[in-house]
């Protein structure tokens, strides 16, 4: 495919690969390391019980080195030899279809690839001591192998198809996951909700892929890309949303974000590294890797943007009902992945800061993931927010890792949230035009949800580790006394908390640094083109002052109510939207009403037909036969006279015939 | 003398034969059935070679005493391993072969 492009030199602008040279030649260690990980620990099995954690570690850290040789490389390239293509092998050769596997190493995939690995090798090490009293430990790391191997393999395609081999793969890796402790079965049937969901995503996924290739003949992204510019608009917005149903399966945004907050019945571990920093945001990646899908498909763009920003408001009001410290975390997971989804849908001024606002938010949330898996480790397995309360004394390290990952997600100067979320914001409120509705719908919600997010992550944070002791065998309050055996919060082993101390110095740094110069855009640039940014319909100062001030205020109220004033153990019957939101605004029933039911009559009726109609027949003829056998069958009576007797008969009728018609 | 009278006396033997054969329970007197129908079929066979001149029928006739010779043998021999086994000649016991 790289030939067919050196004959294009007009596509030679952004996002063009030149085959790869050097050590770029190596860049499928990043995948085979894990991916051999994860093959030992599943074949030696029991015998690597001993050693097992530390070989995926080990192999998780390899791609991470690796990945990290090859950006140091890539920083040292020219920008014109950014993109490269690793030809792997042949891969489908059918007639005038040619598809051959390789892996495309650019800045984009390469972001990908750090945070993947660097995120993942943090929650492997975590996961050592986590997991520790877990039977079934190695298996734990096999999979987390096999998730870091997939992913990888995700970002690295240079095809959509091989594309959704990783895709697949990432899918297989979290219900795998997610029911670990499969054993029970609320997890076990969570698991089974996201695999379906996803499944769901996933034919839009291959419609997708079916309508670029009978358009374009290929489905690789250098051939997509060169030929999607000037295709047929129509086709093109077809296969946008098609992309984007695939994303928003993946990426838990509305309609498909069901079975986020069921996921975290998974290890939290997992909920840190699969469905908050790396997994969910494969959505994102799909979407700005598409970017010359999208640039020729407007209304698709504008679906994404919509989709994303209904998605931060959605997840946002959701995760200010819950009580589950889990699935709080999950529903702000989903509400950030829609400001990347609006991010990213607003077209090329804002995909460089989807993918930060991922990078960042990979860190934070991970690093808040693995706070409260720190919090459970103390409490027993506690998720209850309102059995939690005063922990700061306890945890002392928790509650700062955590209030670094808090301040980041809240947006507060200079933590990394601030950079890449005020660029969001701003950019929401500017369009290429500059003109009509958008930018001031768009630039409201995404200044909304920051006030949101301040609130129910301010929540969260005092309900945990400030006001008072809620958990058994504390004074409750002056009547109430606690027969359940008492609590006694402790600190994680050092394990567990160096991989968040990591993640709370990327909280706190990592935002300012990318963002200083906009070296973060600039470094995106091979892929992405570079872009202008047209000034916000506000000025500048107004929307970072405004969002502050929400921001400000959401968390104050927080304070108000989870902080200074105490908070009930039982969960108070609260406001109609109360209820709704701890109900996930309904959408487990409006899916089982509008899909599951008739899905389920559809099948019942249909199986009653086979039965009844099919099957019918071919029973009917079966029993028809046998009836019949059953009748004939009472001639053979076993006396040798009867026998005979038919003989002498038919000797009989044969000469009557005979001498009858003188033959 | 009318070979006519021969064919009917050959008629009647055979009928006699089969009536024998269908009607008796005992396996030898079923099998001296068999023998009298045989040999009715002989006697028709020697009279048509007679009335038509023609020494064929004589010699089937011949053909015929042979294999009910043989058949004798190995219908007594069976007959023999039948009652041996469940003390009884009659037909009607030896019924396994049906379904």
């Amino acid at each position: 495919m790289t030939s067919a492009l050196a004959s294009v030199p007009a596509a030679a602008a952004a996002g063009s690969a030149i085959p790869a040279t050097g050590v770029f030649e190596y860049a499928w260690l990043l995948i085979a390391l894990p991916l051999a990980g994860a093959a030992v620990l599943l074949l030696a099995g029991r015998r690597s019980d001993a050693w097992g954690h530390w070989l995926g570690v080990l192999a998780s850290g390899g791609a991470f080195v690796v990945g990290a040789l090859l950006t140091v490389v890539m920083m040292g390239a020219p920008l014109e030899e950014r993109v490269q293509d690793v030809h792997l092998f042949d891969w489908i050769t059918a007639g005038a279809f040619d598809l051959a596997a390789g892996l495309r190493v650019d800045p984009l995939s390469l972001s990908f690839v750090l945070l993947v690995t660097f995120v993942g090798t943090l929650v492997h090490i975590y996961s050592v001591s986590y997991m520790e009293h877990d039977a079934h430990r190695r298996r734990f790391f096999a999979y987390l192998n096999l998730f870091i191997a997939a992913m990888l393999l995700l970002v690295l395609a240079d095809s959509y198809v091989l594309l959704f081999v990783g895709w697949e793969g990432v899918g297989l890796a979290s219900y795998l996951l997610i029911g670990f402790w499969n054993h029970e079965k609320p997890n076990a049937v969570a698991a089974k909700k996201a695999f379906v969901v996803n499944r769901v995503g996933d034919v839009g996924m291959l419609v997708a892929i079916m309508l670029l290739f009978a358009a374009f003949g290929a489905t690789d992204f250098e051939t997509v890309f060169s030929l999607a510019d000037g295709a047929n608009e129509a086709l093109l917005t077809a296969a946008g949303l098609m992309l984007l149903l695939a994303a928003c399966g993946k990426s838990a945004q509305f309609p498909l974000q069901s079975w986020l907050g069921d996921a975290m019945a998974g290890p939290t571990p997992v909920s840190a590294l699969i469905h908050a920093a790396t997994m969910v945001t494969a959505g994102v990646y799909l979407v700005v890797r598409s970017a010359p899908v999208y640039a020729g498909a407007p209304t698709a763009l504008l679906v994404v943007a919509i989709v994303g920003a209904f998605t931060l408001l959605f997840g946002a009001v959701i995760g200010c009902a819950k009580d589950d410290i889990k699935k709080t975390l999950a529903a702000s997971t989903m509400s950030q992945i829609g400001y990347m989804m609006l991010a990213a849908g607003l077209g090329p001024i804002g995909y460089a800061f989807a993918i930060f606002h991922l990078i960042t938010h990979g860190f934070f949330k991970a690093g808040m993931f693995l706070g409260a898996g720190s919090v459970m480790h103390g409490m027993h397995n506690e998720v209850d927010m309102r059995r939690f309360g005063g922990l700061r004394r306890y945890m002392k390290i928790t509650w700062i890792t955590f209030a670094a990952g808090w301040l980041a997600i809240l947006g507060i100067p200079p933590f990394s949230g601030f950079w890449s979320k005020d660029l969001i914001i701003e950019s929401a409120f500017a369009t290429a035009s500059g003109e009509g509705w958008q930018p001031w719908v768009f630039g409201t919600v995404a200044l909304l949800g920051a006030g949101i997010t301040a609130f129910y992550m301010s929540r969260l944070f005092f309900m945990t580790f400030h006001g008072t002791q809620r958990w058994p065998g504390h004074r409750v309050s002056q009547t109430e006394t606690v027969d359940e055996p008492v609590q006694d919060p402790h600190e994680s082993p050092a394990l567990m908390m160096w991989p968040m101390i990591i993640l709370a110095v990327g909280s706190v740094a990592l935002g300012g640094v990318l963002a200083f110069g906009n070296a973060f855009e600039r470094w995106l640039d091979p892929v992405l083109g570079y872009t202008e940014h047209p000034d916000p319909v506000l000025p500048i100062p107004v929307i970072i002052g405004a969002t502050l001030l929400l921001v400000l205020l959401g968390a104050f109220l927080a304070w108000r109510q989870y902080a200074a004033a105490p908070v009930a153990v039982v969960a108070p019957r609260g406001s109609v939207l109360t209820r709704a939101a701890r109900r996930d605004l309904y959408q487990d029933e409006v899916n089982e009403t509008l899909l599951m039911r008739p899905g389920q009559y559809l099948t019942r009726s249909l199986v009653f037909g086979d039965r009844q109609v099919v099957d019918g027949t071919f029973t009917g003829l079966a029993r028809l036969v046998g009836g019949s056998g059953e009748l004939v069958r009472k001639v053979q009576n076993g006396y040798v006279r009867s026998y005979a007797s038919t003989m002498v008969a038919g000797v009989v009728v044969l000469t009557a015939v005979v001498l009858a018609f003188r033959i | 003398m009318n070979l006519s009278n021969y064919l009917v006396l050959s008629a009647v033997l055979f009928t006699i034969g089969t009536s024998v054969v269908l009607l008796r329970r005992n396996a030898i007197i079923v099998f001296m059935g068999i023998e009298l129908m045989l040999n009715a079929s002989n006697l028709a066979f020697v009279t048509f070679a007679r009335m038509h001149g023609d020494l064929t029928g004589q010699v089937v006739a011949f053909f015929v005493m042979v294999v009910a010779a043989a058949e004798v043998v190995i219908g007594l021999a069976i007959i023999v391993a039948i009652y041996r086994t469940r003390r009884s000649a009659s037909v009607d016991d030896a019924n396994l072969l049906k379904s």
